[in-house]
């Protein structure tokens, strides 16, 4: 024990990775709340089969689960691993190409049996904790499975695979040997989870321990490591996952609108929590609808929206597809609406729960007829829970259908996040047309103001009963029309009412670097860690290159054209096959460079690293 | 459905029409189901600002325009799923969504089924004619087999569906037939959709001139409406016939014709029961093809109606029930979640 050293680090990348039904999800966002509770800045990365329980221990059932933590700011999950932890042979086989050059790999070697090593896929008679593969890696060998059942011995009524599902914890615990950890924060989540089953609860308890204590015996493991405090602005944090702030984010714009939430949904991966949270929100007002179809959830929003509340849906790519003629319709009677997409790897069913942003064409022109919807994304989880507020400032001081674009990195992802306190959110005017204005004689449903805005009558208002539909309107009136010349009208006021929301959301800024130079990278949505990541270490390497991520997508930012014509080189890195650099050189005429990347994982900041340099 | 009067109004039918020119075709059965909506309407006592009439696209569809009322022409087949959000969002509206055979039981068959099992307490009428005619004349959902249509010129290989039968199936609360020839019934059938809390399902056998005229003439027509009819009146006898001799009887669960004349007694007519939930199933069955030899007459009126609890009060109850319990939410209690720690 006296020979342990402590050893302070900077930054670590771990990665706990498992068969599916191995609770490596459990175990990683433990150790997250566990690190964020000490007020170290992290990033974190779930990263699983789109099967609940995918073929056991193939390479097809890994579910993976990645956290970067550090006393330094974190922008991204990590592009490279300082600890795996493999609980059988196909989790240490899917993640070794992610490996630091002097990465320590902890292993379950239950899970290296000759059963286990045919289904990950080695030739027979092949073991790589025999064969010296991996021996340029620090391997800690634990018999995960052994330890965990003697921990148990004394629980006599447990079977097996009762105690076996607890080996989870072992991991876990000596993790937090390794790391220098309390084990307080991980029995408090106990105690609420299997707080009525005394012997789940301690069963859990007690293999939690005995992971802790095999560090602690075991005199092979000679330092212990410590990360310190990140050195964050002052302030109470939490943890948050992308989807939670994003529906938090929704309550939060009914609370300061004075507008109750109505959400109708179709659960999709990876979108469903957003559902899930409201349904728990009802003390909020809120009224969530899980409709039949996709196309019953946005139809019953926008039924909602008629009658007065926020009407949000929402969803991923596949449900996008079928949602697009309601939302035409929406656009068309120019009411509130919230369409949310989680983008997900596509095209079709595609890969449910791999992240992608392949939607953002889709967003933009994926309607029939001429059907501008304003766009808003989201760059990070907490960023969620401001980007849905204004989505729905947009939606219901500008009478228009906002799609709100995240996807299933930022959805899933978790980090420490500043909250506001409600006092501090700016509220959301809303006014209902209940009376006619000085000099009105009569109702004018299309009727606009200086923003191009219609007023809002909603059902229950007297003396102001209208009809609208999805026909085309006569100009102010709003009674149905077939001329020529109105419908070119609507077409082009339509239009411009969208592009006015320029005046009223805030100019493009520049994340970092100068305002003129050679290359701007320039992002949207979650590739903002990375791009920030890799242009803040270029910087600090002397190289002359910025970073502008764009929010608003639809209508862009008044100065945007203005931004990029300052750098030689625009460098537009997606997850998809070029879709924003499409846009970009449409609208601004500049020859932007693409790094595209579709393997359903983020981009790295070292790929990106690479990429930038080649301009440079 | 019903909805809780508000003061008294003295509202009349112009009340509920507006200037809006009607384009329906000369002769179209639309015309008699506005002019009968718009007669019931000022005796219901709902006002006029909380009736709300979404539809769908079709021809029937262009009925909200002709309503002076709060209104929506939405799209095709989703005006049950929008009047499903805004009745969830505003309870105490009077919603009436106004849909024909295409629109509600082919493109957004799966939304009526959901409206009705959650039963919203929305009023859904019917518009059945049979054809498509907003498209100029193809064979729909409830065409009958072997209909010669633009696009079945050998005749249609579809078999049809029977409207109230997927009501019932769809455990609907309120089902009934009525027909655009006769007002009277119409609007009493529309009264008591009205009256009924919850969603009530009305078909309307309506005439379509141009594309597919004469379709329900044999339950119309003064020649044949009294033996092909059979009008039902809760607590009253199965009887029809142009000398009201005829009588329907169970034999087992099988309805047959009887002659009160030749013998049958009126003690062993079957008696309508509209809460009857297992004689509804047969009631709706009675859907023979009148051309068939032996067939038994079309029933009209209220086939079935129970009480079950509305998906938008048990919304509501629920909300209630939570604030009651835990108090109203609190925004910043929910922004700080369970755990928190202090950066200083």
């Amino acid at each position: 024990m006296s020979s342990v050293k402590e050893q302070v680090l900077q930054n670590v990348v771990i990665k706990f990775a498992g068969d599916s039904g191995d609770g490596m999800q459990l175990t990683g966002t433990q150790f997250t709340n566990n690190t964020a509770l000490l007020g170290i800045d992290l990033a974190t990365f779930p990263d699983f089969p789109a099967e609940i329980r995918a073929p056991q221990g193939t390479l097809a059932g890994v579910s993976g689960y990645q956290i970067h933590f550090s006393s330094n700011k974190v922008f991204t999950p990590g592009d490279q691993c300082d600890v795996l932890v493999a609980m059988n042979a196909a989790a240490l086989k899917a993640n070794l190409k992610s490996l630091k050059k002097d990465a320590k790999i902890i292993v379950n070697i239950d899970g290296f049996d000759s059963k286990n090593l045919r289904l990950a896929g080695y030739t027979d008679g092949v073991n790589p904790l025999e064969d010296g593969s991996i021996d340029s890696y620090e391997v800690i060998k634990i018999d995960v499975t052994k330890l965990t059942r003697e921990a148990l011995k004394e629980f006599t009524t447990l079977g097996v695979k009762e105690r076996d599902r607890a080996k989870n914890m072992f991991v876990l615990g000596f993790i937090y040997w390794m790391y220098n950890r309390d084990l307080e924060s991980t029995i408090d989540f106990l105690t609420e989870k299997f707080g009525k089953k005394e012997i789940i609860l301690q069963s859990n308890i007690k293999v939690l321990q005995a992971g802790y204590n095999y560090g602690d015996t075991i005199e092979t493991f000679t330092t212990r490591y410590k990360v310190e405090k990140a050195k964050l602005p002052t302030g109470l944090y939490r943890s948050i996952m992308g989807n939670q702030a994003l529906a938090m984010g929704l309550v939060a714009a009914s609370e300061k609108s004075g507008l109750k939430l109505f959400l109708g949904s179709y659960p999709i991966t990876p979108a469903t929590d957003i559902l899930q949270d409201l349904s728990k929100y009802k003390a909020f007002g809120v009224k969530t609808f899980q409709a039949e179809d996709e196309i019953a959830g946005i139809a019953s929003a926008i039924g909602a929206s008629y009658g007065g509340l926020i009407g949000v849906t929402t969803t991923s790519g596949p449900g996008m597809a079928l949602k697009t003629e309601a939302m035409g319709l929406a656009m068309m009677l120019e009411i509130p609406l919230i369409i949310v997409n989680i983008q997900r790897g596509g095209p079709s069913t595609g890969l449910p729960t791999k992240t992608e942003q392949s939607d953002l064409l889709q967003a933009y022109y994926g309607r029939n007829g001429e059907a501008p919807i304003p766009i808003i994304s989201s760059h990070s989880p907490s960023d969620c829970f401001d980007v849905a507020y204004e989505a729905c400032r947009i939606a219901l001081t500008h009478m228009t259908p906002v799609i709100l674009l995240s996807d299933g990195y930022i959805a899933n992802g978790s980090e420490p996040w500043k909250f506001p306190s409600s006092k501090d959110l700016q509220p959301i005017e809303v006014t209902f047309k209940t009376a006619l204005a000085e000099g009105e004689d009569t109702f004018l449903p299309y009727k606009r103001d200086e923003k191009l805005v219609r007023p809002w009558a909603i059902p229950g208002t007297p003396g102001f009963e209208h009809r609208i539909g999805g026909l085309e309107k006569q100009n102010l009136t709003g009674a149905v029309s077939y001329d020529a010349d109105n419908h070119q009208l609507m077409i082009k006021t339509r239009q411009a009412k969208v592009d006015k929301i320029a005046d009223y959301i805030p100019l493009q800024t520049l994340d970092s670097g100068p305002e003129k130079g050679k290359v701007l990278v320039l992002g949207w949505g979650s590739t903002y860690g990375a791009i920030k990541s890799a242009v803040l270490e270029l910087q600090s390497e002397g190289y002359a290159v910025s970073h502008a991520h764009i929010r608003y997508l639809r209508p862009f930012p008044k100065n945007l054209g203005a931004v990029i014509s300052n750098f030689e080189y625009v460098l537009i890195p997606e997850i998809n096959n070029g879709q924003l650099i499409k846009i970009i050189r449409d609208e601004f005429l500049v020859d932007a460079k693409a790094y595209n990347k579709m393997m359903g994982v983020p981009i790295t900041k070292g790929e990106l690293i690479d990429e930038i340099k080649k301009l440079l | 459905m019903s909805t809780v009067a508000m003061e008294p109004q003295i509202l009349t039918a112009k009340d509920f029409s507006n200037e809006n020119e009607v384009r329906w075709c000369p002769g179209c059965g639309d015309y008699s189901i506005l002019a009968q909506v718009q007669k019931v309407m000022p005796a219901l006592g709902v006002p006029k600002e909380n009736v709300v009439v979404v539809s769908g696209i079709g021809c029937s569809s262009r009925f909200p325009y002709y309503m002076n009322t709060y209104g929506m022409h939405s799209i095709h087949g989703r005006a049950t799923a929008i009047a499903s959000g805004l009745k969830a969002a505003r309870p105490e509206l009077s919603v009436w969504i106004v849909s024909g055979d295409g629109d509600s039981l082919s493109i957004g068959g799966n939304h009526t089924i959901h409206l009705l099992r959650r039963n919203f307490d929305v009023n859904l009428l019917v518009f059945n004619n049979q054809i498509y005619g907003l498209t100029k004349g193809q064979y729909s959902p409830t065409s009958e087999s072997h209909k010669v249509t633009k696009t079945s010129p050998f005749g249609s290989i579809d078999h049809p569906f029977n409207p109230l039968a997927l009501a019932m199936g769809a455990d609907a609360t309120f089902i009934a037939r009525t027909m655009d020839r006769d007002p009277k019934h119409m609007q009493a059938v529309l009264t008591r959709s009205h009256q009924h809390k919850g969603a009530s399902f009305v078909e309307i056998y309506q005439n379509c001139l141009i594309f597919n005229d004469g379709a329900f003439e044999i339950f119309t027509e003064k020649s044949s409406k009294a033996d092909e009819a059979l009008f039902l009146e809760h607590g009253k006898p199965l009887i029809f016939g142009a000398k009201q001799n005829k009588g329907i009887k169970l034999d087992g669960f099988k309805p047959i014709i009887v002659d009160l004349e030749e013998g049958a007694s009126i003690d062993d007519i079957w008696v309508h029961d509209e809460n009857d939930f297992y004689k509804a199933q047969i009631l709706v069955r009675m859907f023979d093809d009148p051309k068939m030899e032996g067939h038994l007459p079309r029933p009209f009126g209220v086939f079935y109606q129970t009480e079950r609890p509305c998906y938008e009060e048990d919304m509501q109850l629920q909300i209630e029930e939570i604030i009651a319990s835990k108090g109203k939410g609190d925004l910043d209690k929910l922004l700080r979640g369970k755990e928190v720690w202090e950066i200083a």
